[in-house]
């Protein structure tokens, strides 16, 4: 028996059946507009950290001993570790928008004389500022590093250009996010977490509300298919978590004046992929869970680490190793990063991709664990 | 195995968490019967019913519904079968219609509409296909539920106590219904805990503890337990019934309105018990028929609690 033969009209039935049962549901209908509306603005503006050891490329035209200094007086602030030598302003590029660096430091072929000559060598600093929060602490202390670090190298005669204010021309430029709005960064953000919030409680409840109320005996009793049953369960929420998106896009854009940037068509696409990760985990609680209840309490379970640790909350570059791993492992973590990437970066699929995969694999986990646990019997 | 049978299972185990809900639960129905399922509450009657119809996987045991294999063929049953809960399960918050024609979808049925509209109307809640079912009263829900079982015109109906909580017009309604169906060949397995219903079956099993302890027409389930019957008409019956109940050769007493139904399996014994008390004038006492209600509380209360 094969349990991939849809039946197209009895997938339609159990549709049309679910989208009845939520209109009928007032409380369920009044989260689903309530919840985007109160979230934007208990979080649109409230968040910040600290994060260290921020990742940075430097693309040097200048192998003296000053623009090493500089180098490491800048990791000896704490806050920037070198991770990638650019051989070109191109690669620079590239790390930045694919957000593997936080900040490129670029520094000008004639740099060393320039400095010793006392004629203000300027320093390019560019930052993936689209998590103002991420790199804010990180770019103020750049200001007193032209003074701390040429302490050791300016001595005997050159003693006076230490003495100097300001032997370089630090210039830092906030890519993707100018001015530094938090807002830019946290309203996308929203819309990851809105949606695994209100997507994964919604499914949570579909086969548990059918158990508790005693449907569930008749649904098995039919030729229903549990394939049947749970696309039928999931696609009317994938209509929902799209409203959902519309009404915080257009909040962006019209309350917050969010950037967007990249392709909208892009992240439409990119969206399905991300609902259908959400639902298909609401499923599988649903088919584990004895109650609603249970089912309520399990998607929390899913919820925190999902606000806290997928880096819309804190800087995820903020967060220790052990917090990282566990963020790693949930889509809206790559969710997060996808769409500030194409909203604030204006990234493509190339950029965008290697979030991507994650989520398919985590859909593709989670959807035979629920086909697993389904069972067309009442044991 | 002869075409006659719909339900031909043998030996059927089912446990939950080391209860052994059903024991060696064999069946045999035939084509048109309408087979009457008594036992008290727990006694595995609605897990025998799962079993039947493919909505729980028997420990173990084999044989056939409507043809098919039990244990691999659970899917080919329920195209095949009408099962009513016993316990309203359709969908409160679904209208009327709405209901019955999610069900329609389900078993993938043609010409939907026409259908749906045929069996509300059939029904008689055309008028009110947009009221929530939740919204109805018992005995409609009953009706209703029937209504959506029957959709996709089964051959086999199992009715889980489809009468609990309904009026005795309602229910005799519903009885004829039953009764009309059968005639045209439809095979139905109903539980109940009524009498009257009782009577009104071809066959009837009783089962008790997870164990069918007896079957056959009503007459032979009476009659296979060989009991004696007295009836003690008089005044205060119920002192009376006390001091019988002690008597030895008496194994229950039971009162129907102003009669008591003195049973004993031992016709020599019974009598002379009753002869020996001698009630006097004021008793009326003669020898009766056993009723279906006799056998069954005899029946109860010989079957071992095996949970305890």
């Amino acid at each position: 028996m094969n349990w991939l033969a849809l039946s197209f009209t009895r997938l339609v039935g159990v549709m049309i059946k679910e989208f009845i049962q939520m209109k009928r549901d007032r409380m369920t209908f009044g989260m689903i507009v309530g919840i985007p509306v109160i979230q934007l603005i208990m979080f649109g503006f409230a968040i910040n950290a600290d994060p260290k050891y921020l990742p940075i490329a430097v693309l040097s035209a200048d192998n003296s001993v000053y623009s090493r200094s500089l180098i490491s007086a800048m990791e000896n602030t704490g806050y920037f570790t070198v991770v990638k030598v650019a051989e070109s302003e191109a690669e620079a590029n590239r790390l930045l928008e694919t957000g593997e660096v936080q900040f490129v430091v670029t520094i000008p072929i004639d740099f060393a004389r320039k400095l010793v000559r006392g004629e203000r060598p300027s320093l390019l600093i560019e930052a993936d500022a689209t998590d103002p929060s991420a790199t804010g602490n990180a770019i103020a202390a750049l200001q007193a590093l032209p003074r701390l670090a040429f302490q050791r190298d300016l001595t005997g005669p050159m003693q006076g250009l230490a003495a100097h204010p300001d032997p370089i021309d630090l210039r830092v430029h906030r890519r993707y996010n100018p001015e530094g709005l938090s807002r830019y960064n946290i309203v996308p953000g929203l819309i990851g977490t809105i949606l695994t919030m209100t997507m994964v409680m919604m499914t949570a409840f579909a086969i548990t509300r059918e158990r508790e109320r005693g449907t569930m005996e008749n649904l098995l009793a039919t030729p229903v298919r549990p394939i049947e049953v749970m696309i039928g369960k999931i696609a009317p929420y994938i209509i929902v978590g799209y409203i959902q998106v519309v009404v915080i896009l257009l909040a962006a854009k019209l309350l917050f004046a969010v950037p967007m940037v990249g392709s909208l068509t892009l992240l439409s696409t990119v969206l399905l992929l991300f609902i259908a990760a959400n639902l298909a985990l609401g499923f599988t609680f649903s088919t584990i869970a004895k109650n609603q209840l249970q089912a309520m309490q399990m998607s929390f379970f899913f919820l925190l680490p999902s606000i806290l640790l997928s880096g819309f909350m804190f800087p995820f570059r903020g967060m220790p190793g052990w917090a990282q791993a566990i963020g790693e492992l949930l889509p809206v973590t790559h969710f997060l990063r996808v769409i500030r990437g194409i909203l604030l970066k204006g990234n493509g699929f190339v950029e965008i991709w290697p979030h991507l995969w994650p989520i398919a694999i985590f859909i593709f986990v989670v959807a035979a664990v629920a086909l697993m646990r389904y069972r067309e019997t009442l044991d | 195995m002869p075409e006659q049978l719909v339900i031909d299972v043998n030996a059927l185990n089912k446990s939950y968490g080391g209860k052994r809900a059903v024991r060696d639960f064999s069946l045999q129905v035939k084509r048109g019967e309408i087979y009457g399922f008594l036992g008290p509450n727990g006694s595995g009657k609605t897990t025998s019913i799962r079993l039947i119809c493919g909505l729980l996987k028997p420990d173990s045991g084999s044989g056939s519904v409507m043809g098919f294999d039990v244990v691999r063929e659970s899917a080919a049953i329920k195209r095949e079968v009408g099962y009513m809960t016993q316990r309203f399960s359709l969908w409160e918050d679904l209208t009327i219609r709405e209901n019955l024609d999610f069900v329609a979808r389900m078993y993938g049925m043609s010409d939907r509409m026409a259908k749906v509209s045929g069996a509300l109307e059939k029904l008689g809640l055309a008028s009110r296909q947009h009221q929530l079912a939740g919204a109805l009263s018992g005995g409609w829900k009953q009706r209703l539920s029937l209504a959506a079982c029957m959709l996709h015109q089964p051959r086999l109906l199992l009715l889980d106590e489809p009468t609990a909580g309904v009026d005795p017009k309602a229910r005799r309604n519903f009885w004829d219904e039953i009764h009309r169906l059968a005639g045209i060949g439809i095979t139905i397995l109903v539980t109940t805990h009524y009498m009257d219903e009782a009577e009104r079956c071809t066959r009837l099993g009783y089962i008790a503890y997870g164990r069918l302890l007896a079957t056959g027409t009503m007459q032979e389930v009476i009659d296979h337990q060989a009991l004696v019957t007295w009836t003690v008409r008089g005044p205060e019956l119920a002192a009376l019934a006390e001091k019988l109940r002690m008597l030895d050769g008496v194994s229950q007493v039971t009162a129907f309105g102003n009669t008591l139904h003195v049973t004993g399996p031992d016709a020599a014994k019974l009598a002379g018990a009753l002869h020996a008390l001698d009630l006097g004038e004021r008793y009326q006492v003669a020898e009766a028929a056993t009723a279906l209600e006799d056998v069954f509380i005899h029946l109860m209360s010989q079957a071992k609690d095996n949970f305890q």
